[in-house]
C-alpha cells in the first residue's frame, strides 16, 4: 500500500484571495495546513534603488505606489524624512491637513480591508458597501490633487496646493440623472471641507451598516474568533505594529506615542484587542475607522477657521507661484533649478516613521549632501507581518489561511518593494562586501534590527 | 388539442409512444433551460440590487438578455483539458452532473395532474437522483488532475453525502404526515380548508428549514460554497473546465436551485394549493386560482424559494469546511431525530388532518 504523503499546494501568485501576488506553498495534511511557505518579491519595483538615482522630489510619487490604498501616509513618512534633515518648518495649517489626509487615508485603507478581507470570507456585500463610502473619500483625493490614488500631494515644506473652494460635481448621464443625480451631488455643493464634514457626519451610520452585516453574524464569527491568534510577546518578537499589534492588546501607536503632524493637538482613542485573533483586529480595524473620522471632524473644524500657507515661502525647496514666475526673474530660475537639478539636502541620516493605516510606515534616509538621497530604505509593515505566516497558520485550515491574508492586510506594492538590502537575499543589487558603502549598510541594518526588533539571525546571511 | 395530439402520436404504435415522452420531456427541460438563464439574471439583478449596484443592464432591456449573452459566450469558448487529465471522466462528468438534476425533474407535480412521471415512490427517486449528481462533482475533481479541483471534490463529497442524511430525515417527516412518497398525494395530503395552516410547513417548521439549507448545501451554495469557493480553491472541482463543459456544470448546479425551491414547495408549502383554500370558494374565471389553487401557486412559492438563495448569497459570509459538517451533523440530524418523534406523535394522535 502506498504511503500516505502530505501534498504541496502552490496557493497564488494568481490566487482570487492572495491580495495581488503572494505565492504561498503549502504543504496540507487534507484540509490542514502543515506549513506555509511565502514567498515574496513577485511585484518587487525596486523603489530603494530607484530613489537614488532621481531627485528627492521626484521619488514622492513612488511612496504612493508603494502601499497603494494607504498613498498619502506613505509619502508622510518620506516626506518627513527630508524634512528631518533639511530642518525645514512646516506651516500649521500644511500640518492640519496632513493629519486630515493620513486620517482619510485610513479610512480608505481600512474600507478596502474590510471589504477584501469579508470577500476572502465570503460576504460579498461588504465590499461594495465600502467601495460606495471609498469612492467619496477617493473623491477627496481626486480634489487636492487630481489623482484618485496616487496622489504627490505631500511635498517637503508642506503640501503641494490648499484645500479647493469648490468640490467637483457629478455630471449628468444615463445612469445619474434626476433625483439620483441631486442625491449624489447633495454633498458637493460647497468646498471640500464642506463635503467632507457632510460625508464624517453620515460616516458612523456606514460603518454601523457594516458592523450589522458582519459584527455579529455567526458565520463571521465562527470564522474569525480565535483564528490566527497572536500572543502579545510573539506580536513584539515578530516587529509587528499598527492594528496587528493593537489587536494582540499592545496600545502602540505612533500618533499617540511620538507624535508628529498635528496629532498631539486632536483628540482620539486606540482601540486595542484583546485575544489577538482575526475578530480582535477586525473589530480595531473598525474602531480605528470611527476614530479617524472623529480626528477628521476636527481638522475640518481647525483648517475653516484658520487660513494661511500650506507650503513653506523657501524657493530652494518649493516652486514659486506661476504668477511670481511670470515677471519676476529669481523666480524663473528657482523653478528651473527646483525642477531640473532639484534641492540638496544636507548630508546626514534620518529615520522617520509615520502610523500607516498598516503599521508603522518609516523612511530611512541617508543623504551625503547631493541632490538625490544617498540611500533610502523604507520600512513597511507587512513585511515583518508576513514573516510571522507559518507559525501562525500552522494547524489551521486553508480557509483559516484565507482569513489570516485577510486580517494582515498585506499590499504587495509596498511589503515586497521595502525588503531593502541586508535582509535575507531575496532582493538582487546588493552591494558588494568590501565596497565602501558597505559598512554604511551594515549600519542601518543594525539601526533597523534595533528599531524594528527584527531577530539578528536574518542578517546573519550578509555578514561577508 | 393536447388529447388530440397524444391519440395521434400514440396511434404511430411503439415509436409514437417514444415520440410523446420525448415530446413530454422536451416540454419540461427546455422551460427549466430558459428558467435558469433567466434566474441567472435575476440573481445577478437582485444581488446587484442588495449591493447597491445595479446589476446586467447592457444587453436587452433591463440587460434581460445578458444570460443567453453568456451561454453563447461559453459555446463558442474553446474547451480546454489538462494534458494530464483523464480525458473520458473529464469529458464525461459535466453529463454525469446535469443528467440527473434534469431527470429529476420529471418528478415535480406543477399541478394536479401536470407531472412528467407520477411514479409512486417519488420521493425516493428524488433523493437518489439528487444525490446522483455528487458523482459529476467528484468525477470532476478528480480527473482534472489538479488540486484545487481535488479539494473542491473532496468538500463536495463530504458535504453532500453529509447534508443528505439530514434531508432524508426531513423527508421521512413529510413521509409519517402523509402516508405517501408520491408527490401528488404529498401535495393533495396538504388539502383541507385551514388555509396555510394545512401545509406541512405549518406542524414541520423545523424540517421545512432544515430541508430548504440542506438543499442549499447540497447545491453548493454560499454560504455552504465551499466546494467552489472562489477565495480558497478558486473555483473548486470546475476550476479546470471552460466552455460548454462548464457551461454544464453551471446548468446543473443552477437547475439543481431551482429543483430544490420547487420540491421545497412540493413538500411543506403545498404545492399548488392555495394558502387561502377553504377560506374563500367564491367562482370568478381567471382570478379562482388564486384561492382555489394552481400551477400559478407553485411557480409563486418556488420563485420565493429560490429568492432564499439569492438573499443568503449576497449576506452570509463563507462557512469553513469543519464548521459545515458540525452544523449538518452535529445540528440538524439531532433535530431531525427529534422532529421525526414530534411528526409520528403528531400522526398517532391525530393532531394534524392529512388531505380534505
Amino acid at each position: 500500500m502506498e504511503e500516505i504523503r502530505n501534498y504541496t499546494m502552490n496557493f497564488g501568485p494568481q490566487h482570487p484571495a492572495a491580495h495581488g501576488v503572494l505565492r504561498l506553498v503549502l504543504e496540507m495534511d487534507g484540509e490542514t495546513v502543515v506549513r506555509a511557505d511565502p514567498h515574496i518579491g513577485l511585484l518587487h519595483r525596486g523603489t530603494e534603488k530607484l530613489a537614488e538615482s532621481k531627485p528627492f522630489n521626484q521619488s514622492i510619487g513612488y511612496m504612493d505606489r508603494l502601499d497603494y490604498v494607504s498613498m498619502m501616509c506613505n509619502e508622510h513618512a518620506y516626506v518627513r524624512a527630508i524634512e528631518n534633515l533639511m530642518q525645514l518648518e512646516i506651516p500649521e495649517r500644511a500640518q492640519w491637513i496632513r493629519t486630515m489626509f493620513d486620517e482619510i487615508t485610513r479610512i480608505l485603507n481600512h474600507l478596502m480591508w474590510i471589504g477584501s478581507n469579508g470577500l476572502d470570507l465570503g460576504a460579498m456585500a461588504i465590499f461594495l458597501y465600502a467601495f460606495r463610502e471609498r469612492e467619496e473619500l477617493m473623491d477627496c483625493y481626486e480634489a487636492v490633487s487630481g489623482a484618485r490614488m496616487h496622489a504627490t500631494y505631500y511635498r517637503p515644506g508642506g503640501v503641494y496646493r490648499d484645500l479647493p473652494d469648490r468640490m467637483p460635481q457629478y455630471k449628468e448621464s444615463r445612469w445619474h440623472k434626476g433625483n439620483d443625480l441631486k442625491r449624489l451631488n447633495q454633498w458637493r455643493e460647497g468646498s471640500m471641507l464642506d463635503f467632507l464634514e457632510q460625508f464624517c457626519a453620515d460616516f458612523p451610520s456606514k460603518v454601523d451598516e457594516y458592523e450589522d452585516l458582519l459584527t455579529g453574524n455567526r458565520i463571521w464569527k465562527q470564522r474569525t474568533v480565535d483564528i490566527g491568534v497572536v500572543s502579545p510577546e510573539q506580536a513584539k518578537a515578530w516587529g509587528m505594529s499598527g492594528p496587528m499589534l493593537r489587536g494582540s492588546g499592545i496600545a502602540w501607536d505612533l500618533r499617540k506615542k511620538q507624535p508628529y503632524a498635528k496629532y498631539a493637538e486632536v483628540d482620539f482613542d486606540i482601540p486595542v484587542g484583546t485575544n489577538g485573533d482575526c475578530y480582535d483586529r477586525y473589530l480595531v480595524r473598525v474602531e480605528e475607522m470611527r476614530q479617524s473620522n472623529r480626528i477628521i471632524q476636527q481638522c475640518i473644524a481647525w483648517l475653516r477657521a484658520n487660513p494661511g500657507p500650506v507650503i513653506v515661502r523657501n524657493f530652494k525647496v518649493a516652486p514659486p507661484g506661476r504668477e511670481e514666475m511670470k515677471d519676476d526673474m529669481e523666480a524663473l530660475i528657482h523653478h528651473f533649478k527646483l525642477f531640473s537639478e532639484g534641492y540638496c539636502v544636507p548630508a546626514g541620516e534620518t529615520y522617520a516613521a509615520v502610523e500607516a493605516p498598516k503599521g508603522e510606515f518609516g523612511c530611512y534616509l541617508i543623504s551625503d549632501g547631493a541632490n538625490k538621497p544617498f540611500r533610502c530604505k523604507l520600512r513597511a509593515p507587512g513585511f515583518a507581518h508576513l514573516s510571522s505566516m507559518d507559525e501562525i497558520v500552522r494547524g489551521h485550515m486553508l480557509a483559516d489561511v484565507v482569513a489570516m491574508i485577510g486580517t494582515y492586510d498585506v499590499v504587495f506594492g509596498g511589503d515586497r518593494q521595502v525588503i531593502g538590502p541586508g535582509i535575507g537575499n531575496r532582493e538582487s543589487g546588493m552591494v558588494d562586501a568590501g565596497s565602501p558603502q558597505h559598512s554604511s549598510f551594515l549600519s542601518v541594518a543594525a539601526v533597523l534590527a534595533l528599531r524594528f526588533s527584527i531577530p539578528h539571525s536574518l542578517f546573519s546571511a550578509v555578514k561577508p | 388539442m393536447i388529447d388530440a395530439m397524444r391519440d395521434a402520436m400514440l396511434a404511430w404504435g411503439d415509436t409514437g409512444l417514444v415520440g410523446w415522452t420525448v415530446l413530454k420531456i422536451l416540454v419540461i427541460a427546455v422551460p427549466v433551460i430558459i428558467a435558469v438563464a433567466m434566474f441567472v439574471w435575476w440573481e445577478r439583478k437582485v444581488i446587484g440590487w442588495m449591493h447597491v449596484r445595479m446589476g446586467p443592464n447592457q444587453i436587452g432591456p433591463w440587460g434581460l438578455l445578458q444570460a443567453f449573452a453568456d451561454v453563447f459566450k461559453l459555446l463558442f469558448k474553446e474547451v480546454t483539458r489538462p494534458s494530464a487529465a483523464n480525458k473520458t471522466l473529464f469529458y464525461l462528468a459535466p453529463l454525469i452532473a446535469l443528467v440527473p438534476s434534469f431527470a429529476a425533474w420529471s418528478l415535480v407535480p406543477f399541478d394536479w395532474g401536470l407531472t412528467l412521471a407520477n411514479v409512486n415512490v417519488g420521493l425516493l427517486l428524488l433523493l437518489a437522483l439528487t444525490s446522483l449528481g455528487v458523482y459529476g462533482i467528484i468525477l470532476a475533481g478528480w480527473s482534472s488532475n489538479s488540486r484545487y479541483a481535488m479539494l473542491g471534490a473532496m468538500r463536495a463529497a463530504a458535504q453532500t453525502v453529509s447534508y443528505e442524511i439530514a434531508m432524508g430525515f426531513t423527508l421521512v417527516c413529510v413521509m409519517i404526515l402523509s402516508g405517501s412518497l408520491n408527490l401528488t398525494e404529498i401535495v393533495m395530503a396538504q388539502a383541507g380548508n385551514k388555509g396555510f395552516f394545512d401545509w406541512f410547513g405549518f406542524p414541520l417548521l423545523p424540517m421545512m428549514v432544515i430541508y430548504f439549507v440542506s438543499g442549499v448545501a447540497e447545491t453548493n451554495r454560499a454560504p455552504f460554497d465551499m466546494a467552489e469557493g472562489e477565495s480558497e480553491i478558486v473555483a473548486g472541482f470546475h476550476v479546470e473546465y471552460s466552455g460548454s463543459a462548464f457551461a454544464l456544470f453551471f446548468l446543473a448546479e443552477y437547475a439543481n436551485m431551482l429543483l430544490i425551491a420547487f420540491v421545497a414547495t412540493v413538500l411543506f408549502a403545498g404545492g399548488w394549493l392555495s394558502p387561502l383554500q377553504g377560506w374563500i370558494t367564491a367562482d370568478v374565471p381567471w382570478f379562482d386560482w388564486i384561492w382555489k389553487g394552481g400551477w400559478q401557486w407553485t411557480f409563486i412559492k418556488a420563485f420565493g424559494f429560490s429568492f432564499l438563495y439569492l438573499w443568503f448569497r449576497a449576506t452570509f459570509p463563507r462557512y469553513r469546511y469543519d464548521q459545515i459538517m458540525r452544523l449538518g451533523w452535529k445540528v440538524f440530524i439531532p433535530i431531525c431525530l427529534v422532529w421525526i418523534v414530534v411528526a409520528a406523535c403528531l400522526k398517532y394522535f391525530n393532531l394534524v388532518t392529512i388531505g380534505a
